[in-house]
């Protein structure tokens, strides 16, 4: 019973606590300083339109390359807890017919989409991320509808490999045309004109790259998952 | 402010399943729910009273935009938890075929 009532003491002591951060919590009417920063300097120095992409890749491009790897890390997790089987025996059933040639009609389509969206990520919302999953999504579709239908696992870890080593190597070439302080400034490439997709340096082949690869690790890692479900 | 505590509420339907359920994809789902809710309070923070997309655009009025900074690191953290939830799962199904259930009670041996 004390127990209880010590319990229920401590909730409102903390409750009464943290009031003042609810209560004195109003919406900001203009940016702080660091947001404006962003959000024009996005335009001004990169001569990008997407902000949330100029924060994403330049400003704080090193997050962004923690996070390929964190990717990356969990990817190789996932490959290492499900074993791939030699013999590939599927144990998938049949797509039906509707899902069949939907799938025949809708993944070439929603592959370009993807590689539209991973394109465009400097002037329209979306970018790498979406855009690998997008990419990745349409191969989740052919592997529901189609009961033989397999990856290459090189071309996969090529891609993957091989996109990743792009991505550094970008970021070393900003550092290496334009001084010190300049790991991973896209601007070693021209800025070109605004609202055109070869604009903002080197920032679509950046995207391009993480597109690439998110895409090629989230498709490896379906196949895991889709190769080792069954039973022993 | 009534948004807030209503991410607050979403956060704790997570936990309730984190907590209470016996079922490893539940938990599973639990921390995904969690982890929703955690996006959801981080875009709230960075939303700017009438502000739209921060997209700087040559034929719509440039109004007051919303904090980008929020938005990029939801972006990254989506994807990471995608990657996470994966190999969460690959782990449940690793448990699954060493102790035929997904039920956690009933995994209680040590031997690995």
């Amino acid at each position: 019973m004390i127990k209880y009532l010590l319990i229920a003491l401590v909730l409102i002591g903390m409750g009464w606590l943290f009031l003042p951060l609810a209560t004195e919590y109003f919406t900001p009417t203009q940016l702080n300083n660091l947001a404006a920063n962003y959000v024009y300097g996005s335009a001004a120095d990169l001569n990008m339109p997407n902000a949330v992409t100029s924060v994403v890749v330049t400003y704080r491009g090193l997050d962004t390359l923690g996070e390929v790897t964190v990717l990356f890390l969990a990817t190789a997790g996932v490959g290492f807890f499900l074993k791939r089987k030699n013999s590939i025996k599927s144990k998938r059933r049949h797509g039906s017919e509707i899902l069949k040639s939907g799938a025949d009609l809708l993944a070439p389509l929603i592959i370009l989409f993807g590689i539209y969206i991973f394109t465009h990520g400097h002037l329209t919302p979306g970018g790498g991320f979406p855009g690998g999953v997008v990419l990745a999504s349409a191969f989740l579709l052919l592997l529901m509808a189609q009961e033989h239908f397999t990856f290459s696992h090189s071309v996969i870890q090529f891609t993957e490999s091989l996109s990743g080593i792009a991505y550094v190597f970008i970021g070393l070439a900003g550092l290496l045309l334009l001084g010190l302080n300049h790991f991973l400034d896209p601007r070693w490439l021209n800025l070109g004109q605004w609202g055109k997709l070869f604009s903002a340096g080197a920032v679509p082949l950046i995207y391009s790259f993480i597109g690439l690869k998110v895409g090629s690790e989230m498709s490896g890692m379906l196949d895991s998952l889709q190769s080792d479900g069954g039973d022993e | 402010m009534i948004l807030f505590v209503l991410c607050f509420v979403l956060f704790m339907i997570g936990l309730y399943g984190v907590i209470l359920q016996r079922n490893l994809i539940k938990i599973i789902i639990g921390l995904a729910i969690m982890e929703y809710s955690v996006y959801l309070f981080l875009i709230l923070i960075g939303y700017v009273k009438g502000g739209t997309v921060p997209i700087i655009s040559d034929f719509f009025e440039n109004g007051p935009f919303v904090d980008p900074l929020p938005q990029a690191l939801v972006l990254t953290a989506i994807v990471i938890g995608l990657a996470t939830k994966a190999l969460l799962l690959s782990v449940a199904i690793r448990l699954y075929k060493h102790y035929g259930t997904f039920d956690i009670r009933k995994m209680n041996n040590l031997k690995g």
